[in-house]
């Protein structure tokens, strides 16, 4: 088999990607630029600037920054720990901060509104210990913390992958050398790890900015990201173009972003060490 | 003594890390046994709703839908994708980046633009049901399957396949008794991760069921405002419970293998 006819083994994935990527991108485009009688018009992607979508959005876009950071220092030290521990280990306790993906996320984030309500289970904790109990139901915080839950897991894993090969003697080159263990993070570990930490932020960034259950359920619906707005717009007021329009401003809003983020084209191959294989790490493809 | 204490902070954060992962869980796993509908009150131990879960007819459906559909959805993605690295591997740059192009769309793309761009788009020609969030599925496993099958046959010997072919082996022979080996790791992964994803997808298959489907995701949703079904804690224990065994078995299984690995390691650094 010569390469031409190599080639067209990849043939059915281009078919379909065109199929059920591209053309369904084209149709939202023109939902997107027109309006209920068909007539072309940019509105729909205005709209994103209107006083209750705009807060919406900046609310998402806080919500997700916010999120982000969190995971990212949250993520840190524990794959620092988790580093120490012999090679033997790391798999399990890894596979041990993984499990919990696979309960259902509605029921996690329903868990979590039954920990933070006001009669909750944290509460309780806390008059226990004798502390005065929060009022964090329904609010900013319980949001941040119901996002923070669903996507650590993504943070971590692939930071994780990246710097677990790391030869040992790099680590005590450098110590043997002077450095103490701030100047060990700051001159290997971290940059080592930029790679997965940018696989983790494109991987966390835009799914904390649009997952509107988790505001349904612990926002007490009060509180609304953007992805709260578009699904409205189809499900209860029926305005398809106005929704197209807000998805196709935040579909712009995602490729930008992730633009600066990444430059790599491989996204999110290190979120196979979810996977059973542990923490072999897949090789990068060669620059071609 | 410095030692000691580093040791302590890191144990400690380890444990509060795992206390944040695992109280919903364990949340979820006492309402299961809680005799009453509330999800508040304590009525006592009771294993009824896992009685019942044999019986409701519209969980079992949702239950069946479910793993049907993020077994079939990712076995279609595992051909497509499997045949689509090796196709993405022998081709130029240029036409390289346009299907990593393609692969990435749906990756980095809100879940949420995903799902109504494909309603919008099937709406045309398909009524929304299996087939449409089959389909749906199908386009967001298929990348999953691409980015962990590819590393694998970019690190693949072809010069094992070439033997096997001068020693008189046919084409397809070839394949499978050197090359398919040789990738069966990043396959199953890949595999792995796709019904990871197809199950505990909510956006994508919320915009593309149409009204007669329900998976286990879509039907909890719509139960929030009536109350949730005692029933699901239950089945939600049941499946996490199966996942634990079952990846302690895989993750335990290949040992065997990886003896072998290690001790080829270890006669290599000597």
């Amino acid at each position: 088999m010569n390469r031409r006819n190599r080639e067209l083994l990849a043939s059915p994935y281009f078919i379909w990607s065109v199929g059920f990527t591209v053309i369904p991108l084209i149709v939202i485009l023109r939902y997107a630029f027109t309006n209920a009688g068909g007539a072309f018009t940019v509105e729909n992607i205005l709209a994103i600037g209107d006083s209750i979508n705009r807060k919406a959005f900046l609310f998402s876009l806080e919500i997700a920054l916010i999120c982000t950071l969190l995971c990212i220092l949250l993520a840190y030290p524990l794959v620092m720990v988790v580093r120490r521990l012999h090679i033997s280990r790391r798999a399990f306790m890894l596979f041990f901060l993984i499990l919990p993906m696979w309960m259902n996320f509605i029921l996690r984030l329903l868990a979590w509104q039954m920990i933070l309500s006001s009669n909750g289970i944290l509460n309780f904790a806390l008059q226990a210990l004798g502390l005065k109990p929060l009022d964090i139901a329904n609010t900013w915080t319980a949001i941040i913390i119901g996002v923070v839950y669903d996507y650590f897991p993504f943070m971590m894993l692939p930071i994780f992958n990246a710097i677990a090969d790391i030869p040992e003697d790099v680590i005590e080159a450098a110590k043997d050398l002077g450095a103490g263990p701030l100047t060990v993070f700051t001159r290997i570990i971290f940059p080592l790890s930029i790679p997965g930490l940018k696989s983790g932020i494109t991987i966390v960034f835009v799914p904390s900015m649009t997952s509107f259950v988790v505001a349904d359920i612990l926002g007490g619906g009060k509180l609304q990201l953007i992805g709260n707005i578009i699904e409205q717009e189809f499900t209860r007021s029926s305005n398809w173009n106005l929704g197209s329009g807000l998805s196709v401003a935040l579909m712009v809003f995602v490729f930008i972003s992730m633009a600066f983020t990444i430059k790599d084209d491989v996204v999110k191959e290190d979120l196979e060490l979810v996977c059973v294989e542990g923490t072999e790490k897949p090789g990068r493809r060669k620059a071609a | 003594m410095k030692e000691h204490l580093i040791n302590f902070i890191c144990r400690f954060y380890f444990v509060l890390i795992m206390i944040f992962l695992y109280i919903p869980i364990a949340v979820m796993m006492v309402l299961s046994v809680n005799d009453s509908r509330s999800r508040v009150v304590w009525g006592g131990f009771t294993l009824r709703w896992y009685g019942q879960l044999l019986t409701n007819r519209q969980i079992r459906e949702a239950l069946i839908t479910t793993i049907g559909l993020a077994f079939l959805s990712s076995a279609i993605a595992l051909l497509i994708g499997t045949a689509a690295a090796f196709g993405m591997h022998y081709m130029n740059k240029r036409r390289y980046a346009v299907m990593m192009g393609l692969t990435n769309i749906p990756m980095l793309n809100a879940d949420i633009v995903t799902g109504i761009a494909l309603m919008l788009w099937f709406i045309r020609f398909l009524p929304l049901g299996f087939t449409s969030v089959l389909i749906a599925h199908i386009t967001f496993n298929i990348p999953y399957i691409i980015l962990a099958v590819l590393p694998k046959i970019e690190q693949m010997n072809m010069s094992v396949y070439e033997a096997s072919r001068d020693l008189g082996a046919t084409a397809a022979y070839g394949f499978f008794t050197t090359i398919l080996p040789q990738l069966s790791g990043g396959i199953l992964s890949g595999f792995f991760m796709a019904v990871t994803m197809s199950m505990d997808d909510f956006m994508i298959t919320y915009f593309t069921k149409g009204a007669g489907v329900n998976t286990l995701s879509t039907m909890i949703y719509g139960e929030i405002r009536k109350g949730i079904k005692p029933e699901m804690y239950a089945l939600s224990t049941v499946i996490f419970t199966a996942v634990l065994i079952l990846l302690l078995i895989v993750n335990y299984a290949p040992s065997a293998r990886e003896r072998a690995q290690h001790r080829e390691l270890a006669e290599r650094e000597l």
